[in-house]
């Protein structure tokens, strides 16, 4: 027995000795505040107090907090209580799966001092990883948690920044998909294919299944339904359990599932295992007489986009200036800081799966047609998400866990750990980008070649989506009369690549604008007066023939003029100190395809106003700025509103978080259904258009003027949902598809962006500085702008880590020590300019955000790149070597 | 079942050593590498009182289980500075408040920030065992990546740095991709004793460039009696010393240029 101080009680437990003290804490004595990100000391999530100090629980052997006093995010302490307020009230907390470490970081940061510098902050908190704020909002809640609080903004709806309405339980520790332990839940683990093509075969199962511990060992003949998944109907192709051969490393070849209690040992599972060639590279798997690793697939291309208006190649060889080049990029783990996880259980005859997720009706429909379940027998109740970036958007555990469940009838549970999770989700799509930009002696655009090699990894996932996608912006946001582009998603044994943060556009944007600068170079003209030359504007047709309104191109470049004057002034001044910049546009929701939200709002007989909000709160707010929305059309303070879900049984469908589609689209059925009730409402009380709805404690009481009258909601019958009265709508874009030639209306509302950024480079070690980040990025309008600081503080973030360092290489950067993400310090202060050019056709205008703000970083920081040193650097990451490999090569030209 | 042990006496620790139980210091190296708990015997040092803290009574001893944090927050002479530079970069602060001296020498990586200011520390190794006890020098004792010259059984319990190596000033820098959690592309440390104007001794050491870490002692010859406005790092003496590799890091090459560069930078610095 081993008996500490906890959160200032004393307590005993019996645990084994090496047993980590965050499995002690969570599993033991079940305060699941303290989250594991890694189990290795890596990204800090698991830090407590032990004796007043900030440790990772992950590495302390339990026995050692013998007459120790650990404190976790469960800790009732004064100090905490005004960390917790101050995360809330800057937004320092998005999906809130690093806040505790943060947290707990910051306790010991404050005890002994007070005040802290910002680099004080950093240096305190450097172990914690967070993907989701780039931590700039983090260090200005930690500086200012023992400020005197002024009075806090009583706004509350379209406009205001509100703290996040799920907020309470970020700071307290909210409960992800590893959090919930049923009793007797079965523990599942994979075997998982070690190499990135093989065949395999079982030994005697039997026999390892009559293990003690081991309640049972399923394989791909246990699969019911069709063993095939994947987010496009149509190209489904992922075995939930693969049937030999395994096509890439970390593929789900078998599961077992343990009792409760017992050690998840997998040595001696009876699998052997015979490797076979694998094609690493799209060049490879393009190379004829290349294996094929789908047979309907010929030259192992999953699928191709094209756009193509007017004669490029003509307009080309017209134009007075022409540009070439070739970029190539890695690929990039999400690197969310909750791995996978989740339970499953019955309820009656439904299968009941709680896990994280971005899209639940997705995982609904993907999981029953695997375990072969009537759509009414399968529930699906997000937990709380930490972080998603596109990765969670596939099913990952959930037909596994469904599985175990559907087939023993016991609740079953499965984290995946931080390897596990990085080798067998999915990835940024590597990209290899080459064409050619021409345009006039004035310098308008005139014509641009793209072609676009796409790494799709083993199964499909969203390659068609990115190969879709990018043709339509690969023009980025400016008038080009004529382009070609192509794009192609190739099959190989690498990771599957998938969806994250931009389906393609960041590479892209990556080949586009840095040769924009050539472009303007050879025209004579400034970089940005380049781009505000050729900006779209309202009324040009783009590149896919669609006419743009709304257009907030030009206003955020312009936004950007007095930044940019001043930054070339100072950089002019210093050496090897560079500004660049570069834009971005992006449409919102799916290309050319439905993908309708369905909000309900419902009033009880008792005057409760009940929100059912369907889309998944991954970090990004759709949690408060959905309600801010409703609440806004509804005419009441959001406060008012009581919120549910999501879940499928509860919520109707609001689609995928992703896209950057929930505030535009789940928005406006929102603004929709809110509206309605007001209506239905109103109509209650015979009042008119003007009156004001007061939702009180004794029920909704309806303000003409000086006339008050309580609506008899009590008396009416109960309606199809159970309330008084409700309202339910659905809102789907309206788009157009594209021709043979991507020619269409691809989207209902595009978002537009441009960001500038200052940096040094040491010119003998290669290594960037960055000092500030500018970014203008019209929103159309700002439903709640502390929450898009958020987004654009983040997505920064990312586009830093994909410039600068991140490249995932299976097998050898599986964990958070090797595959590097940005840390406090790596991420400068940010400037978010909100430029808000309302679109008509978003709610209150509001237009997509959270993946444009990743868009242009990378380029911009390989402009200033170029303009510090004069290096091109056309392979990301740009590390150190590159940039000082690329410096070298550019005094030889 | 398996046992464990965490005793307050060394005598009680070397005995279990001697019976194969495996050794925990902070753990920080240990339970990445492991499962839900770790397998076998284990001996926790971080209890016993002759691993811990700082003795001044013959140069300086450090304890073996010293935390990172315990180094970095004492009061230690100039020529130390560069080892509490390196202390605040190893890992975050809560590796820092686990992590242990002897423990990041035992794991005997070629990329342990403590090694190279160590190295450049003259500092010797003090390993018990029921065999007794052994002094051995650090630069000896650096075998080869993850090897260092300790036999099964025996404790590292404490680093001893001599007085000749306690005077002078001293730098640290690593070199790597972002700004902390950073596993180094190089590192290089360098203590110096200046008088009136000019370098009278050198003491230097580069990491991540070799299989161990390594002091460049022609480069260190070169420097003794260089005035400090004249000071000339000579890249010819430190890139033959060094056999650094590609990874994903970065490539050999620049390796070796970016090792004359910190250490042109760290002497300039300390002769500032």
């Amino acid at each position: 027995m081993i008996a500490f101080h906890l959160n200032g009680k004393p307590v005993t437990v019996d645990a084994a000795p090496t047993l980590r003290l965050s499995e002690v804490l969570r599993d033991h004595l079940g305060l699941k505040g303290t989250k594991v990100g890694c189990d290795a000391g890596d990204c800090g999530a698991c830090t407590v107090l032990v004796d007043g100090r900030a440790q990772c629980a992950c590495l302390v052997p339990s026995a050692r907090i013998a007459a120790c006093h650990v404190e976790t995010v469960e800790a009732e302490m004064p100090l905490l209580s005004r960390l917790r307020a101050s995360f809330l009230r800057h937004g320092a907390a998005q999906c809130g799966i690093c806040t505790p470490g943060m947290l707990m970081s910051a306790c010991d940061l404050l005890s002994g001092t007070p005040r802290p510098t910002a680099a004080e902050v950093e240096n305190a908190l450097g172990g914690v990883l967070c993907r989701c704020t780039g931590y700039r909002k983090i260090i200005t809640a930690v500086m200012e948690a023992n400020s005197a609080i002024s009075e806090p903004d009583t706004a509350s709806n379209v406009g205001a920044r509100l703290p996040r309405l799920d907020g309470a339980a970020k700071v307290a520790g909210d409960s992800f998909g590893a959090d919930l332990t049923l009793p007797g839940a079965l523990t599942v683990k994979a075997i998982r294919s070690p190499h990135p093509h093989a065949a395999f075969a079982f030994g005697d199962l039997s026999a390892f299944a009559a293990r003690p511990g081991i309640a049972a060992i399923f394989t791909a003949r246990d699969i019911p339904g069709r063993n095939a998944f994947g987010v496009i109907p149509a190209f489904a192709d992922q075995p939930a359990i693969a049937v030999s051969p395994a096509r890439f490393r970390g593929e789900c070849v078998a599961l077992v599932a343990f009792e409760p209690g017992a050690e998840p040992d997998l040595t001696g599972f009876p699998i052997s295992w015979t490797a076979l060639p694998a094609l690493l590279s799209p060049a490879e798997a393009e190379a004829a007489g290349a294996p094929l690793l789908h047979k309907n697939r010929p030259c192992n291309r999953l699928t191709q986009g094209r756009v193509v208006k007017g004669d490029a190649a003509e307009a080309i060889a017209r134009s007075a200036h022409v540009v070439s080049g070739a970029i190539t990029t890695s690929h990039v783990e999400h690197a969310y800081i909750e791995p996978e996880a989740g339970a499953a259980w019955m309820e009656g005859d439904t299968l009941v799966i709680r896990a994280c997720t971005q899209a639940p009706a997705m995982d609904r429909d993907d999981t029953a047609a695997v375990l072969g379940l009537h759509l009414a027998r399968l529930r699906i109740i997000p937990s709380a998400v930490g972080g998603g970036f596109g990765s969670k958007l596939d099913v990952s555990l959930q037909p596994l866990i469904g599985l175990v469940t559907l087939l023993t009838g016991r609740p079953s549970r499965m984290v995946y750990d931080r390897g596990e999770s990085m080798t067998s989700t999915t990835k940024r799509h590597p990209a290899e980008i080459s064409g050619q930009i021409g345009c006039d002696s004035n310098g308008r655009i005139t014509g641009l070649q793209f072609d676009g090699r796409f790494d799709t990894g083993a199964y499909s996932s969203w390659g068609p989506t990115v190969a879709n996608r990018v043709p339509v912006h690969a023009s980025g946001p400016y008038l080009t009369p004529a382009i070609t582009a192509n794009a192609r998603a190739v099959h190989t044994n690498g990771p599957v690549s998938g969806a994250f943060r931009g389906f393609g556009v960041p590479q892209a944007a990556v080949w586009q604008e840095t040769l924009y600068d050539d472009l303007a170079a050879k025209a004579g003209l400034d970089p940005l007066e380049f781009r505000i030359l050729n900006a779209l504007r309202d009324g040009d047709a783009s590149s896919t023939g669609q006419v743009l309104h709304a257009v907030g191109i030009g206003p955020c470049l312009e936004a950007l003029r007095p930044h940019w004057r001043r930054a070339l002034v100072e950089a002019s001044n210093t050496t090897f100190r560079g500004v660049g910049v570069a834009s971005c546009w992006y449409g919102c929701g799916n290309t050319a395809l439905p993908n309708p939200s369905t909000i309900r709002i419902g009033v009880t007989p008792s005057g409760q106003i009940v929100l059912h909000q369907g889309a998944t709160d991954i970090g990004q707010g759709s949690n408060t700025v959905i309600a801010q929305i409703a609440a806004e059309a509804l005419g009441v303070p959001v406060q008012a509103l009581h919120l549910i879900g999501p879940d499928t049984a509860l919520t109707p469908d609001a689609g995928k978080t992703s896209a950057s589609r929930q505030t535009f689209v789940t928005g406006r059925a929102a603004h929709a259904a809110a509206t309605a009730l007001r209506a239905a409402l109103l109509r209650l009380a015979n009042a008119g258009e003007d009156a004001s709805l007061l939702p009180t404690n004794a029920g909704v009481v309806i303000k003409t003027g000086s006339d008050t009258r309580k609506l008899p909601l009590d008396l009416l019958p109960l309606d199809a949902f159970g309330y008084a009265i409700s309202a339910e709508a659905t809102y789907d874009p309206p788009t157009l598809p594209l021709d043979e030639n991507g020619q269409g209306s691809p989207y209902a509302i595009y978002g537009y962006g441009a960001q500038m950024v200052e940096l040094s480079v040491d010119p003998e070690l290669g290594t960037v500085n960055l000092h500030k980040i500018t970014a203008a990025h019209d929103l159309g309008r700002a439903i709640n702008p502390m929450l898009a600081e958020g987004q654009i503080e983040g997505g920064i973030a990312q586009g830093i880590g994909m410039a600068l360092m991140e490249d995932y290489i299976s097998g050898r950067t599986d964990n958070l020590h090797d595959y590097l993400i940005p840390t406090f310090g790596d991420v400068p202060p940010i400037e978010s300019l909100l430029i808000e050019v309302p679109d008509p056709e978003g709610p209150y205008g509001a237009k997509g955000l959270g993946e444009h703000v990743l868009i242009p970083t990378a380029p911009a920081i390989l402009n200033a790149i170029r303009h510090a040193t004069g290096a091109r650097v056309t392979r990301l990451p740009a590390l150190p070597h590159r940039i000082l490999t690329a410096m070298k090569d550019a005094r030889h030209v | 079942m398996t046992a464990f042990a965490r005793p307050a006496e060394l005598f009680e620790a070397v005995a279990l050593a001697a019976q194969g139980y495996r050794l925990l210091a902070g753990g920080t190296d240990v339970y990445p590498g492991t499962g839900r708990q770790i397998a076998g015997d284990v001996l926790d040092l971080t209890a016993l009182v002759e691993l811990r803290g700082f003795d001044t009574s013959n140069g300086l001893r450090i304890g073996a289980c010293t935390t990172w944090s315990e180094i970095a927050e004492a009061a230690l002479p100039q020529a130390l500075h560069g080892l509490q530079r390196a202390a605040l970069q190893v890992g975050g602060r809560q590796i820092q408040n686990a992590g242990t001296i002897g423990g990041n020498i035992c794991n005997a990586s070629p990329a342990a920030d403590g090694i190279p200011p160590l190295l450049a520390l003259d500092t010797e190794l003090e390993f018990a065992s029921v065999a007794g006890a052994r002094r051995i020098l650090l630069e000896q004792a650096l075998l080869g990546p993850r090897t260092l010259a300790k036999t099964p059984g025996e404790i590292l319990v404490a680093l001893h740095i001599p007085p000749s190596a306690l005077t002078g000033v001293s730098a640290f820098q690593k070199l790597g991709a972002r700004s902390h959690l950073v596993i180094s592309i190089v590192m290089a440390a360098v203590n110096l004793r200046i008088d009136a104007g000019t370098i009278q001794r050198a003491s230097i050491a580069v990491g991540s460039c070799a299989p161990t870490a390594r002091r460049l002692r022609e480069l260190e010859q070169s420097l003794i009696g260089m005035p400090l406005d004249r000071v000339r790092i000579d890249p010819e003496l430190v890139i033959p010393a060094l056999s650094p590799i590609d990874d994903i890091r970065a490539t050999a090459g620049y390796r070796k240029t970016a090792a004359v560069t910190l250490l042109r930078r760290l002497v300039a610095g300390c002769a500032a």
